[in-house]
């Protein structure tokens, strides 16, 4: 991929909210460039969603999360794209992943509450056919998300005016 | 008589006729003589004000990348805190003469021709106390980092400043260094990317002048600290001209590409007798470099690349954006090439660079350094570092606006 394509995208994954204007300046590139070239990243499926990083451990109220890990059985029709696909359609899942090791398949679920979660596993998930074993694991704290770090931290402080 | 009896009568007369005590009187001279720096000064007045945008500050805005911390940490763990030869780790000058090979395209010798120092500011001072005799003159183009100067007059030497102008980019000119030239000169000081302008000088701007180095048997000094944050081509040493491997000594460290200011981890390189001459008045003033700041660069030169890159990319966007922003505020400025400093131009508002940077810090707290604390030729500009937030540098644009717009009201 071109630099300038890797460019912008680096700029929007930090920033979603910047203006083909804010970018143009950042890159040294005419506006009408980077529209363009952002239009072509979102045709292609490069550019999926833009979004906002949320901490919600600061929000009444918030939600439940649960990293679950399955073991699968897998039959001459049926490979583990059928089975993860199955799964990342309920709307509870937010991420889907095939995994190497003790699991094949692992997935992120959130829910209002314990209760809620732990059923849409048993019911849902664990009665999949091909589904073997599931192992639940909810998630007390985040520490870091996508990169940001959620804990506050006291800030080194610089100098105000040095050499 | 006994020795301790001259003593308790001393003494006595001592306390029967005082004698004024004067420090000032056990000054030297130079040291007494020699102005404080311009920063030091403003720094003062900042002390206590609130809620004041900073972009007065000389160092990265970045701390220093997880991993080379945490490799000084374990080094730390593992007791590594004793000296390390005079002229620091071998394994560190070992990678400094790979890395040295892999951008300049020049070869040292790890064991005669590099010496670990305690920041760039020591091999600044090592490099003058070890080439100057009384007398000798050194060229510094100006406007340029404080301490060359006190540096070079503390050596013993005699300062020579040339001036550099805004419509030559900043750059040393054939014309002017020739002027200065005299009898009694015997080095030239280079820092490309240069602090406070951003300028750089090109390989072709290099070659100009050269031959004067040449002509006039000059040793030439280059400061190149921010050499990794250059943003227009590749980053040029003197070193590297046909011929001038010999005649300079390259001065370099880590504080500034690779956020490490506090770590205190610089380095000089060149011909044997000098770095030679310059480990003398090292070993017998600092020794040796931190050992755990050794440890931590070493780590840094091995593993720290991706971030030296990643930290450049972000520099130059802050670039451009706050020269654009400049731009639109209509302060002249020169487009930085290096660095992360921006130099604009504020002559058009009528006030001298202090009274702009005093009155802009008393009646909007945004903190920048007046451009006559780096020479007499910065007067009229206003340096302002741009390693600070994105957030932070449009809001002290527009205090700057608000500035601006109360002036001309």
């Amino acid at each position: 991929m071109r630099d300038f394509a890797k460019d912008i995208l680096e700029v929007l994954e930090e920033n979603a909210r910047a203006t083909s204007g804010e970018i143009a300046t950042l890159l040294g590139r005419p506006e009408g460039e980077v529209a363009a070239e952002i239009k072509s990243l979102e045709d292609s499926g490069i550019i999926r969603k833009y979004m906002t990083m949320i901490n919600w451990e600061k929000v009444d109220d918030g939600y439940v999360y649960a990293i679950v890990e399955l073991k699968v059985s897998l039959s001459r029709d049926k490979g583990y794209d059928a089975i993860a696909e199955r799964i990342s359609r309920f709307s509870e899942v937010q991420s889907v992943r095939l995994i190497s090791g003790d699991h094949d398949i692992s997935f992120t679920v959130r829910g209002r509450s314990m209760k809620d979660v732990a059923f849409f596993v048993t019911e849902k998930i664990a009665t999949l056919e091909g589904v073997e074993a599931t192992c639940t694991h909810f998630v007390l704290k985040s520490y870091k998300e996508h990169g940001v770090i959620l804990y506050d931290r006291v800030q080194p402080k610089r100098l105000v005016v040095t050499a | 008589m006994t020795r301790s009896e001259t003593g308790s009568k001393n003494k006595k007369l001592a306390m029967e006729k005082p004698v004024l005590w004067s420090p000032e009187f056990h000054l030297s001279s130079t040291v007494r003589d020699m102005p404080p720096s311009g920063i030091r000064k403003f720094f003062d007045i900042v002390v206590g004000m609130e809620d004041v945008i900073s972009l007065g500050v000389g160092e990265p805005d970045f701390p220093t990348p997880w991993h080379i911390r945490e490799a000084c940490i374990y080094s730390l763990e593992c007791g590594h805190t004793s000296y390390t030869s005079n002229k620091g780790l071998i394994e560190l000058r070992e990678i400094l003469a790979e890395s040295t090979k892999e951008e300049l395209d020049l070869d040292y010798d790890p064991e005669e021709e590099i010496l670990i120092t305690t920041g760039v500011s020591e091999a600044v001072d090592l490099a003058f106390r070890a080439t100057l005799n009384p007398g000798d003159e050194v060229i510094v183009p100006q406007p340029c980092y404080v301490a060359y100067v006190p540096d070079v007059l503390l050596a013993g030497g005699v300062p020579k400043p040339v001036a550099t102008r805004l419509s030559e980019e900043f750059k040393l000119r054939p014309e002017d260094f020739r002027d200065a030239i005299g009898e009694r000169t015997k080095a030239l000081v280079l820092s490309y990317p240069n602090n406070p302008t951003g300028a750089i000088m090109t390989r072709e701007d290099l070659e100009e002048i050269a031959d004067l180095v040449v002509e006039n048997d000059l040793l030439v000094i280059s400061d190149e600290v921010y050499g990794k944050l250059t943003y227009d081509g590749d980053h040029a040493s003197f070193a590297q001209l046909e011929g001038m491997r010999g005649r300079t000594v390259v001065l370099n460290g880590l504080s500034k590409s690779c956020a490490m200011t506090g770590w205190r981890i610089g380095y000089a390189i060149g011909d044997p007798a000098i770095i030679g001459a310059m480990t003398k008045v090292h070993q017998y003033t600092m020794l040796c470099a931190p050992t755990m700041a050794q440890v931590a660069a070493v780590e840094a030169f091995q593993r720290g690349d991706s971030e030296v890159k990643a930290m450049k990319r972000e520099y130059d966007r802050r670039r451009r954006l706050f020269v654009s922003e400049l731009e639109r505020l209509g302060l002249p400025c020169f487009e930085p090439k290096g660095a992360f400093y921006a130099f604009p131009s504020i002559e058009g508002t009528g006030l001298t660079s202090e009274e702009f940077a005093e009155q802009l810090l008393k009646e909007q707290r945004v903190a920048a350094v007046p451009g006559n604390a780096f020479g007499e030729s910065g007067e009229g500009f206003l340096r302002c570092s741009y390693a600070t937030s994105r957030e932070e540098i449009l809001e002290a644009v527009d205090r700057i606006e608000r500035f601006l717009a109360d002036l001309s009201a």
